[in-house]
């Protein structure tokens, strides 16, 4: 008896690791064949110009052991090594995840690598969200994936701190190719709070970033990523999430530094009733950064519910803001809105919002402003005192209030610092 | 307090106001009549300051000093005051941190109780202006300017667009402002334009001046012409007899 159900079992396993070893292939296949292929956004990037070598480094069972230098740039990203008011920790440095730990029960926090093993290679997860045919950049990061992050929260958990996550650049001219999966699991709720940060000395590299996010029925999920790049990096996050019934995915994104080439377009698909998306990012580029930045919804599920909120300003750098809402089911409603500020002659605030209603009873709307600083709202703030520079940033700071609703405190903190006085100082 | 001599104001390169003298003591209120696009508010403007009026000729002498070339922040740390007709929004500003803003210089501003007594607590959360109506930016405005607390308030206009239930609270806010409630010893001075002369009604003034093609047709008593203006109209007014001689005084 034993004998036959261990090799039945034998059998099933072979069937199983068939099957994902299939799923695999076409996977790769895909991947291939996307080699060569262009975004369909942003320049091109020639690949071969990085390298894929990185020194590894050893597995820091205490994260406050990271140099001073470390800790200082991850802070700056809201990472903080001391880990208070966390729920979790992931610290990938280059290609070695350093750190990684949960302090919750029922969320998990590991390697991407760790949890392709423990959950028999993610099969409904890994892929299925993002194509790893669309790009270039998508099939690097499946032929060459160097690590990445994966958070579940389990059924009906909620984590009290957010789970933060960082993701650093080390070595000079690598690329980094990260792939991470994010599930809540039905009724729980996950704040995450991303920081992709450059170490000082390094110059140049790619980073390349496959994110799936999976929310589940009555799940939320609030994603907070900061982007702190040095000037010759190149950017390229590819991330796509599913939305289930009654679930909600909030994003804040900011980058504020001198990247020399970022593009992303984040795409939500609400599938469930009454799901929710919002999306705020806070775009601010200095002179020789160039943001091809978009936020995606498209509702195709009745009573479903997004805004993307985007804030730009360009001291000199080239913006492109782009958003896009697709109407695919009755009963929903959708706004975008879209200000840009430019504060330099040289620079440039290109937005692009877009609007498909496919059926009849949806109400989507968009409103898009671009300018400089009205001359009579400096007037009239001197007018109550203030020095014309101080009048400015006042402006700037206020036009960067995006209100984060929904955030724990400990996230607002953290976006309230990258969007300080000290930060819009001088603008 | 403030003392203007010869003043010639350019907007856009057109000249407004020409030769204009005023002078209003300390703890004095002086309200300013005029027919519409006779250069009421270009006058508060360039006391002011502000960069679209440019003083081409003539001086303006606040307590004493010249600040005919001072810019509009520095005038604001002196002691002057502007309530605005159609200030601008200003999005992600709080009413609250405005008000914040116009008291850094005062040291015991209660920015809550001020709110109260202008019946604004419920705007304080909100964005600057952002779809006030016209009562809710007269009080907005004057949260901001008890805040300040300045020597010299000039006052474009406080009536227009305020329902009658606000009229008398928009009056007791200036009085405030003002110093009214004290007999002796008033250190504010005010400069106030008014329309109708409704406010006249609440805040009692001290001296009137007829503004017409940017000049200043008569200095006399605000109530009697106030009197004459409803009667005859401005151009009446301007004929009566008090007019022929105070321009004679001025010559």
């Amino acid at each position: 008896m034993r004998n036959v159900s261990s090799a039945w079992n034998a059998k099933f396993q072979n069937i199983r690791t068939n099957k994902i070893k299939m799923i695999d292939n076409n996977v790769k296949l895909k991947a291939q064949e996307a080699k060569e292929k262009k975004a369909p956004l942003g320049p091109d990037i020639n690949l071969w110009e990085f390298s894929d070598g990185a020194p590894r480094y050893g597995y820091l069972p205490d994260v406050s052991k990271l140099s001073d230098g470390e800790k200082k740039d991850m802070v700056a990203v809201g990472v903080d090594a001391s880990e208070k008011n966390r729920s979790g920790t992931f610290v990938q440095k280059d290609h070695s995840v350093v750190h990684s730990a949960s302090m919750q029960d029922g969320l998990d926090v590991m390697s991407i690598d760790d949890a392709l093993k423990k959950y028999g290679g993610l099969t409904e997860y890994f892929w299925k969200a993002v194509d790893p045919g669309a790009d270039k950049y998508t099939a690097q990061a499946e032929l060459k994936q160097t690590s990445g992050y994966f958070i579940k929260s389990n059924k009906g958990v909620k984590t009290i701190f957010p789970v933060q996550s960082c993701l650093y650049l080390a070595s000079e001219h690598l690329a980094q190719n990260v792939h991470n999966v994010i599930i809540a699991e039905e009724d729980s709720e996950l704040n995450i709070i991303t920081g992709c940060s450059t170490a000082s000395h390094v110059t140049s590299g790619i980073h390349i970033g496959i994110s799936e996010f999976y929310v589940k029925k009555g799940a939320k999920i609030v994603f907070t990523m900061i982007h702190n790049w040095n000037e010759n990096v190149v950017v390229r996050p590819r991330s796509v999430i599913i939305v289930e019934e009654g679930g909600t995915f909030i994003s804040n994104y900011i980058c504020m530094s001198k990247t020399k080439s970022l593009q992303m377009y984040p795409t939500v698909h609400l599938n469930g009733k009454n799901s929710v998306a919002r999306l705020n990012s806070i775009l601010v580029a200095p002179e020789g950064a160039e943001m091809d930045v978009g936020s995606r919804v498209i509702l195709n599920a009745e009573g479903s519910r997004a805004e993307i909120i985007s804030r730009t300003i360009t001291k000199g750098g080239k913006i492109i803001a782009r958003g896009h809402l697709v109407g695919n089911a009755k009963n929903i409603k959708a706004h975008l809105e879209c200000r840009g500020l430019i504060l330099s002659d040289e620079g440039y605030v290109h937005a692009i919002p877009e609007l498909d209603g496919n059926v009849s009873d949806v109400d989507m709307s968009h409103e898009a402003a671009v300018g400089k600083i009205a001359q009579a709202e400096i007037e009239y703030l001197m007018a109550r005192g203030l020095t014309e520079d101080e009048a400015t940033s006042t402006i700037v700071r206020g036009f960067l209030n995006v209100n984060f609703e929904g955030l724990p405190d400990a996230l607002k903190m953290e976006i309230d610092r990258a969007i300080g006085p000290s930060s819009v100082k001088g603008m | 307090m403030l003392e203007i001599k010869n003043l010639t104001v350019e907007v856009k390169g057109k000249e407004v106001l020409r030769g204009i003298n005023l002078k209003i003591l300390e703890g004095e209120t002086h309200a300013l009549f005029g027919p519409n696009g006779s250069g009421k508010t270009t006058l508060l403007m360039a006391i002011m300051g502000f960069s679209q009026y440019r003083a081409v000729k003539g001086k303006i002498y606040f307590m004493g000093e010249d600040i005919t070339n001072l810019p509009v922040n520095e005038r604001a740390k002196k002691g002057i005051g502007i309530m605005f007709q159609r200030p601008p929004t200003i999005y992600g500003l709080k009413t609250k941190d405005m008000a914040v803003i116009c008291g850094s210089g005062e040291s015991n501003v209660d920015v809550g109780k001020l709110a109260v007594e202008l019946n604004m607590t419920q705007f304080l959360e909100r964005d600057i202006n952002d779809g006030f109506s016209g009562g809710e930016i007269k009080r907005s405005e004057l949260l901001q300017l008890l805040a300040q607390n300045p020597m010299l308030s000039l006052i474009d206009e406080p009536e227009s667009g305020v329902d009658l239930e606000n009229i008398s609270l928009i009056g007791s806010a200036i009085n405030k402002l003002l110093e009214k409630d004290f007999q002796k010893n008033r250190k504010h001075s005010g400069l106030i334009i008014t329309h109708t002369g409704h406010i006249l009604d609440y805040v009692t003034a001290d001296v009137g001046h007829l503004l017409m093609d940017g000049t200043i047709k008569c200095t006399a008593n605000p109530f009697d012409m106030l009197w004459e203006i409803k009667k005859g109209g401005y151009e009446k007014c301007v004929e009566c007899m008090e007019c022929k001689i105070s321009e004679y005084k001025n010559k």
